[in-house]
């Protein structure tokens, strides 16, 4: 008798995700990573976040008001696409995509967003305030603030708010005060400190909607759990369409929210490996780069012990990435424990190689990817042809390129 | 019994009301900060704060960022500070020194390799906004185990429970943080301030500095008659700023500003 293969009998995984993986642990570590360094101010304002977060990932009723702002608002679920013209190019396993681009704003943190919204305004807390890189999880904030009738004032460094114009013209549209970040290197981590910085002065009234798997307890694990629902779609979805989970996931790792997104339903599936790519920038040896994980080492930054870009006295470096999302020179303390208790790997994709497939999938697929997730892509161009062509590999498709396009139209000489 | 806690006995034992300057070190220059400090204390510090550059202070406002970042672009690292505090003592046998910073720095030298160095420079305690006492287990055995305090924040969020429990393991004295935000920031509530400062007295049985929106002689005399210590940053950072051109009157002007804050300190303290 034929023996179906043991995972199709796997039905997909709920919510909490069971046996034996159970990151964090009451303290917010992952293993030696993740914990909650903030000044005593935050201490128990975090405490309340916590509360209340464990309170409603519970309660049937803030989980069906999010389940149905997931479906109408943001056009959930998205679907997975088998990218065929360009797995035939490659020559090796089958590449799907997961079309997190289709989102309603057009990237992933939407999925974090209206969550966190809905949360704060459970808290009875009447400001919303983020940073933002690319400006995606700015304009995701800025987005459900209108929704919502919420005050929302997003920080961005003074250097992402040149290189992402439209998007901090969209923040403004939708009634966000956009404030420009002037103080250490005008980048993300720049634009994180001033968001504390707020937070800490108007905490009463107040929630700060962080856009990553960063930053202090609960934040790594709620917005985690928030951003989960990319992989528990896309593990119904590749067992509905191929009978079988993927060989391989593939996922830009910035902050590391959607690659943990998609990630975390699948992490027991020991079968499945996992693939977090950071941005190599000029090339690693040129230290030119935004890849902790693959060249940084374990320090404390933004509320948490995690691999960190930093000198020899501590001082956190400048990073560099073609793609603001990505530049950022720490990373989610769960991806930390997950490189070294070994269960995924890490590499890095250089700008020219994350450039390279943003015009192949492009010209291939008819898909304008985000130069975030192009860094995914250009992985998966070079796992796909070490594959099986009956293998397939699932890659986070985590924004689209419109914000892009002054981006890339400038390292073509060409003014927009 | 610590530095910290002797100077504190001694100024009980007198009447006095501390008066505890921060500066950061190496800024503008790390050639000021040594003659800076030796003025201080000759204008009526009681204990110094030195703040140890980090590129990424989320606790600091703008002027205290500024500074940070002066002393970076000179280089300044942990190591230079527990340099600049060892040529401190050379002179001054008796004036605490605490360092005032972020966990990274200190993380990377490694807590035990700190607390070494750190107690053989005349370093008496330090402060590490970012490490509250759920995080601080480690640190503060290194610290303790070479004699140095662990200085806490206290905030006007902070839970009688953490009252509690940061008075199990602060050591030295305790910093209330008397306005929720940045350091420089913000207006006192003078009567807030007072109510929780003997609420934490009535908690914790060390001495009670009050910090973070003192900025003249009024501010400085109205926290001093509820306090044991008024601790004053960005209002002396702010005016180095102005010198910066000028480094060399810096100890003249701040040791003048200082002491008019303690000849407003001890007029309340005689009243
Ligand atoms: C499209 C897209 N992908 C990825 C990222 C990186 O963030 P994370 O690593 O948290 O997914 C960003 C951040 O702005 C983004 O806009």
């Amino acid at each position: 008798m034929a023996t179906a293969p043991a995972i199709l009998s796997d039905p997909p995984l709920p919510a909490g995700l069971g046996q034996g993986y159970h990151w964090p642990d009451a303290h917010g570590h992952f293993g030696p990573y993740g914990g909650l360094f903030v000044p005593e101010t935050l201490m128990h304002p975090l405490a309340q976040l916590r509360e209340a977060y464990e309170h409603y990932l519970g309660d049937p009723e803030f989980q069906a008001e999010l389940d149905a702002d997931l479906q109408d608002y943001v056009g959930r679920p998205s679907p997975i696409y088998h990218a065929q013209r360009w797995s035939r190019d490659l020559d090796g396993a089958q590449v799907y995509l997961k079309r997190e681009d289709l989102n309603h704003t057009g990237a992933h943190k939407i999925n974090n967003t209206i969550g966190q919204a809905l949360l704060a305004r459970r808290m009875g807390k009447t400001r919303i305030i983020a940073e933002t890189g690319a400006g995606q999880h700015g304009v995701a904030s800025a987005t459900v603030a209108a929704r919502l009738g919420l005050e929302c004032v997003v920080y961005m460094g003074e250097v992402d708010v040149a290189r992402q114009e439209a998007n901090v013209y969209r923040m403004r549209l939708l009634g966000a005060r956009v404030v420009s970040v002037k103080s250490g290197s005008r980048t993300l981590k720049d634009a994180l400190n001033e968001a504390m910085r707020d937070w800490v002065t108007n905490v009463d009234d107040t929630f700060y909607i962080i856009g990553t798997v960063a930053g202090p307890h609960p934040y790594p694990a709620m917005v985690r759990d928030f951003q989960a629902v990319i992989g528990r779609e896309s593990r119904a979805q590749m067992l509905a369409r191929t009978g079988r989970l993927p060989d391989a996931l593939v996922a830009c790792v910035g902050g590391g929210s959607n690659a943990i997104g998609l990630f975390y339903p699948f992490i027991e599936d020991a079968g499945v490996a996992m693939y977090g790519i950071e941005a190599a920038g000029d090339g690693l040896a040129t230290g030119r780069h935004a890849a902790p994980l693959n060249a940084g080492r374990p320090g404390v930054l933004h509320g948490n012990r995690t691999y960190l870009m930093e000198d020899a006295n501590g001082q956190i470096i400048e990073t560099h990435s073609i793609s603001a999302g990505l530049d950022y020179p720490g990373v989610g303390p769960e991806h930390a424990w997950l490189k070294d208790s070994g269960r995924a790997h890490y590499d890095a994709i250089t700008d020219a190689e994350a450039l390279a497939a943003f015009h192949t999938l492009t010209r291939t697929e008819g898909i304008i990817p985000a130069l975030e997730s192009s860094h995914a892509l250009a992985y998966a161009a070079k796992l796909a042809p070490t594959m099986r062509r009956d293998q397939s590999i699932l890659v986070n498709l985590s924004g689209r390129g419109d914000k892009d396009m002054h981006t890339v139209a400038t390292l073509e000489g060409l003014v927009l | 019994m610590s530095r910290i806690a002797e100077r504190f006995a001694s100024l009980r034992g007198r009447g006095r009301t501390a008066l505890i300057p921060f500066v950061t070190a190496g800024d503008p220059h790390p050639s000021t900060t040594v003659p800076l400090m030796h003025a201080m204390v000759g204008a009526g510090a009681d204990l110094i704060e030195l703040g140890v550059p980090f590129s990424d202070p989320i606790a600091d406002g703008p002027v205290i960022q500024r500074a940070t970042e002066r002393a970076l672009a000179r280089g300044v690292s942990l190591a230079h500070v527990l340099s600049m505090v060892r040529a401190f003592r050379a002179q001054d046998p008796d004036t605490p020194v605490v360092l005032m910073g972020y966990l990274n720095p200190i993380e990377v030298m490694g807590y035990e390799r700190f607390a070494v160095a750190a107690q053989a420079a005349g370093v008496d305690g330090a402060l590490v906004v970012d490490v509250p006492p759920e995080e601080g287990a480690e640190l503060v055995a290194a610290l303790r185990g070479r004699g140095l305090d662990l200085v806490y924040l206290l905030a006007p969020t902070s839970t009688p429970e953490r009252i509690r429990l940061i008075g199990e393991v602060a050591s030295g004295f305790v910093y209330y943080v008397a306005v929720k935000g940045v350091t420089g920031a913000g207006h006192l509530d003078l009567d807030a301030v007072a109510a929780r400062v003997s609420t934490i007295k009535s908690a914790i049985p060390l001495p009670v500095g009050v910090g973070f929106g003192i900025k003249d002689a009024a501010t400085a005399a109205a926290v001093a008659a509820v306090a044991d210590a008024v601790i004053v940053g960005s209002a002396i950072v702010s005016r180095i700023e102005a010198l910066e051109q000028t480094p060399e009157a810096i100890p003249g002007v701040i040791a003048e500003f200082l002491a008019d804050l303690r000849a407003a300190i001890d007029a309340v303290d005689a009243g």
